[in-house]
């Protein structure tokens, strides 16, 4: 089901930056040479700057280090397409659609910590449905952060997408309620809720989003279809830590990778990847509702290694 | 996640115990710990690499060649230099006669830049300034009414005699991208008019921009040149990785940055994105932001921050965030309770809920020294304490006055109630008085007895009220005593 058009020039484009840090270097590092204890060093370097986190490298390195050791490879440009293939058999086999509930309204629900990007996320979730021909309802769920629900409200004027809104400080997870009641008379395809961000830590906030969530499941049985955690490409190795915790609560079914146009390299999703085995399945690239792209994890470590 | 750097030295040293020396290799080795220990933090690779090589430095020339605890002398420098590097402590905020004093804050999208703004107003307004705050974000929808009621809150809700005004020009907003430059003459005007109505302050929240997007950069450059902002402050997101460096070198080369304001510090990051912007900048951290409230703007601590890069805890924080939550009057009640021995099942579980109030509970105990370790293996279930309060919201009123009037049947019909077995029951009743006991025996005691007496208490088994479920008690203990001592003094002058 092609929800989302892969655009893999796009991404490229996206990631040059990216790439240009990580993966230029480390393509000049390895030309002519030949695997040595240094090169490892090196490559582990890397991997660490790249936020992969220091565990998930010395897995991805002590890997390497067998298949060195083992005698099947030597030269540099062998450490290549062996750090890829290794980097892409930890994605294979995941299924990365959205989620596509088997009578309408899907419901997805976005969430995150403060300043991931979950609005502009959630925008453009709503204009690639859109683009697809699907009839879209935001809930602006958002009611604790100053000006959360008029940047929503905005956007569904942008977006031409109609939206459900509550009161400034009004109870997050009766807006829900709403939406979903709204979404079921109007029989639209797709209910999207933004919700307010919390830091992982602040139990009673985690406490409020389980709530919005089954208030949502009890209108709506088996929904939501698709908990979309967002983390930040910049976020350091606290980013598995907020996954773990968004997991425990919620049981976030898949990752919004934001920021990804920036110097950052987002790679704690490795980490995130290797722990909860939630898979990444979208990632902005850019502040226009159009700059999202489907992750594609062999597109991802090809710009990240060229 | 937790284990702390002294336990990684602990095993490092392990092996030469008894030979009482250690070696220029020993150190090497014990620094390849202090290494991953900060990259794990996320302090910058290259940050970690510089800092490893001064320490070295340092240890070999020092004392812990020759010390007999030298896990601990190494924690000591490694310490130390972290706070070298971070510190010194300045949230000064320079004021220029006559005014106003132009303060810009910038940073990439989503660091906290319009939350500050509310921030440090409020921060003035109680330091009896005049402030003005202009909304210089044009790109994002909605900032500038996210900043009007941002200023808003902060008229309305902070302590203190000065005056908080707002500049906004909502209809300037546009589609991203497309009113690049707009802001600059925002910005001239909001200096115009705090210039005619005098301000002491004028606060510009310019808008989220990605280091190298050229044209918003040229935009944050325009500002510059023609406001001429006084302090330019960068808001960094206390999470980031290790991007951090390549944004805040740009950011500074640019702009040269006056001081740091780390935000969303009241999450459990370990932080080293402090520790690595400080030292690319050369600017210092000037502020923290530690949550949501239009007063939640403190002093940078070096101290804190470098136990909490080494992941060595933050008993600090973790008083003050237990200050927020336990009311004081409550706190003070259940402190002399506690002394006479006299805590019943309700203070108990009053206080558990405070205490989960501050997150998860394996998570607050890993912001314990030398607790986080010991965590490791221990499953400590949420679950279970919801179970335990289950079985306390069975009883009657009298049974958790009481507990003593829990006989056969009573028992039985709280099983029931809870839906766990009796023995369940039976040995809460029997945990909870042994805690009884020993809160009663350590109101007496200094914090060090107190340490031996948890160990004590952990090691008969008298703490797992459901495993750690003694620390609750514990830890509001600590909290209250503080409170009680505080106020106790207060009262003592008074009179």
């Amino acid at each position: 089901m092609g929800l989302f058009r892969s655009t893999i020039d796009r991404v490229r484009r996206g990631l040059a930056r990216t790439a240009g840090s990580l993966g230029g270097g480390l393509r000049s590092v390895l030309a002519g040479r030949s695997l040595d204890e240094d090169l490892i060093e090196e490559i582990e370097a890397m991997l660490i700057g790249a936020d992969v986190g220091v565990e998930a490298t010395a897995a991805i390195v002590d890997d390497l280090r067998a298949d060195w050791k083992a005698g099947r490879i030597s030269t540099g440009e062998e450490v290549l397409d062996h750090l890829k293939s290794s980097l892409k058999n930890r994605w294979e086999d995941v299924d990365r659609r959205i989620a596509v509930a088997p009578e309408a309204p899907t419901v997805i629900l976005v969430v995150g910590v403060n300043g991931v990007g979950k609005t502009t996320s959630v925008a453009k979730i709503a204009h690639s449905l859109r683009e697809e021909g699907r009839s879209v309802l935001l809930a602006a769920a958002d009611t604790f952060r100053a000006g959360a629900v008029a940047q929503l409200s905005i956007w569904s004027e942008r977006l031409g997408v109609s939206i459900v809104k509550g009161a400034q400080g009004s109870d997050p997870a009766s807006v829900a309620y709403d939406a979903a009641d709204a979404a079921l008379a109007r029989k639209v395809d797709v209910l999207l809720v933004d919700t307010a961000g919390r830091l992982h830590n602040q139990g009673d906030l985690m406490r409020q989003l389980v709530k919005i969530r089954d208030v949502i499941r009890k209108k709506i049985p088996g929904a939501p279809h698709e908990v979309l955690l967002v983390l930040d490409a910049t976020s350091g190795q606290n980013g598995l830590v907020q996954a773990r915790s968004f997991e425990e609560a919620v049981d976030i079914t898949g990752v919004f990778l934001s920021k990804l146009d920036g110097t950052a390299r987002g790679g704690i999703v490795v980490a995130i990847r290797d722990q909860l085995s939630v898979p990444v399945k979208l990632v902005g690239v850019g502040e226009r509702p159009e700059d999202v792209e489907p992750f594609d994890p062999a597109t991802f470590i090809d710009a990240i290694f060229e | 996640m937790f284990e702390t750097l002294t336990e990684r030295f602990n095993h490092t040293f392990k092996q030469l115990a008894g030979r009482g020396r250690i070696s220029e290799e020993n150190v090497r080795e014990a620094m390849k710990e202090v290494r991953r220990s900060l990259l794990e933090a996320d302090v910058n690779l290259e940050v970690v690499g510089e800092f490893c090589d001064e320490v070295t430095r340092e240890a070999l020339g020092s004392e812990v060649l020759k010390s007999l605890q030298p896990e601990e002398q190494m924690v000591g420098i490694v310490h130390q230099k972290l706070v070298e590097l971070m510190g010194p402590v300045d949230s000064h905020l320079m004021m220029v006669d006559p005014g106003p004093t132009v303060v810009m804050l910038c940073g990439l999208q989503g660091t906290g830049k319009t939350t500050t703004c509310g921030k440090l107003a409020a921060f003035l307004k109680k330091r009896g300034r005049r402030v003005l705050v202009a909304g210089a974000d044009l790109q994002r929808p909605a900032a500038v009414e996210q900043l009007r009621q941002v200023v808003e809150d902060s008229v309305a809700s902070a302590p203190g005699d000065g005056h908080v005004a707002f500049h906004g020009e909502p209809e300037k907003c546009a589609e991203y991208g497309q009113a690049t430059g707009v802001a600059v003459g925002v910005c001239q005007r909001a200096l115009a008019r705090a210039r005619s109505e005098r301000f002491d302050v004028l606060i510009l929240d310019t808008a989220g921009r990605l280091h190298v997007d050229e044209d918003l950069m040229n935009e944050l450059g325009a500002i510059d040149r023609v406001v001429q902002p006084h302090q330019r402050f960068l808001v960094v997101d206390a999470m980031t990785g290790q991007d951090a460096v390549s944004s805040a070198r740009e950011f500074n080369q640019r702009l040269a940055v006056d001081g740091i304001i780390l935000s969303k510090f009241d999450s459990d990051t370990r932080g080293g994105a402090a520790l690595s912007v400080k030292k690319v900048t050369g600017a210092p951290i000037k502020f923290v932001g530690t949550g949501e409230r239009i007063t939640a703007l403190e002093e940078f601590h070096p101290e804190r921050m470098a136990g909490r890069i080494l992941g060595m805890g933050d008993v600090v924080s973790l008083v003050e965030k237990a200050h927020e939550e336990v009311e004081e009057a409550e706190a003070e009640r259940l402190a002399d309770k506690m002394a006479k021995g006299q805590l019943t099942l309700n203070d108990f579980t009053k206080q558990l809920r405070m205490m989960r109030r501050m997150g998860p509970l394996k998570q607050l105990m890993g912001m314990l020294p030398g607790v986080g370790g010991a965590l490791k293996d221990l499953d400590v279930n949420d679950k279970q304490l919801d179970r335990l309060e289950g079985i306390v919201n069975s009883m009657t009123r009298r049974e958790r006055e009481d507990t003593g009037v829990l006989n056969k049947s009573r028992t039985k019909r709280v099983a029931q109630g809870a839906g766990v077995p009796t023995t369940e029951v039976n040995r809460l009743v029997k945990q909870f008085g042994a805690m009884q006991k020993m809160t009663k025996q350590m109101a007496g005691l200094g914090a060090m007895g107190k340490m031996k007496a948890m160990k004590q208490m952990q090691a008969a088994g008298a703490g797992a009220m459901g495993p750690g479920g003694g620390l609750p008690g514990m830890g509001g203990r600590g909290s209250t005593r503080t409170k009680s001592v505080k106020s106790g003094f207060k009262r003592r002058k008074r009179r």
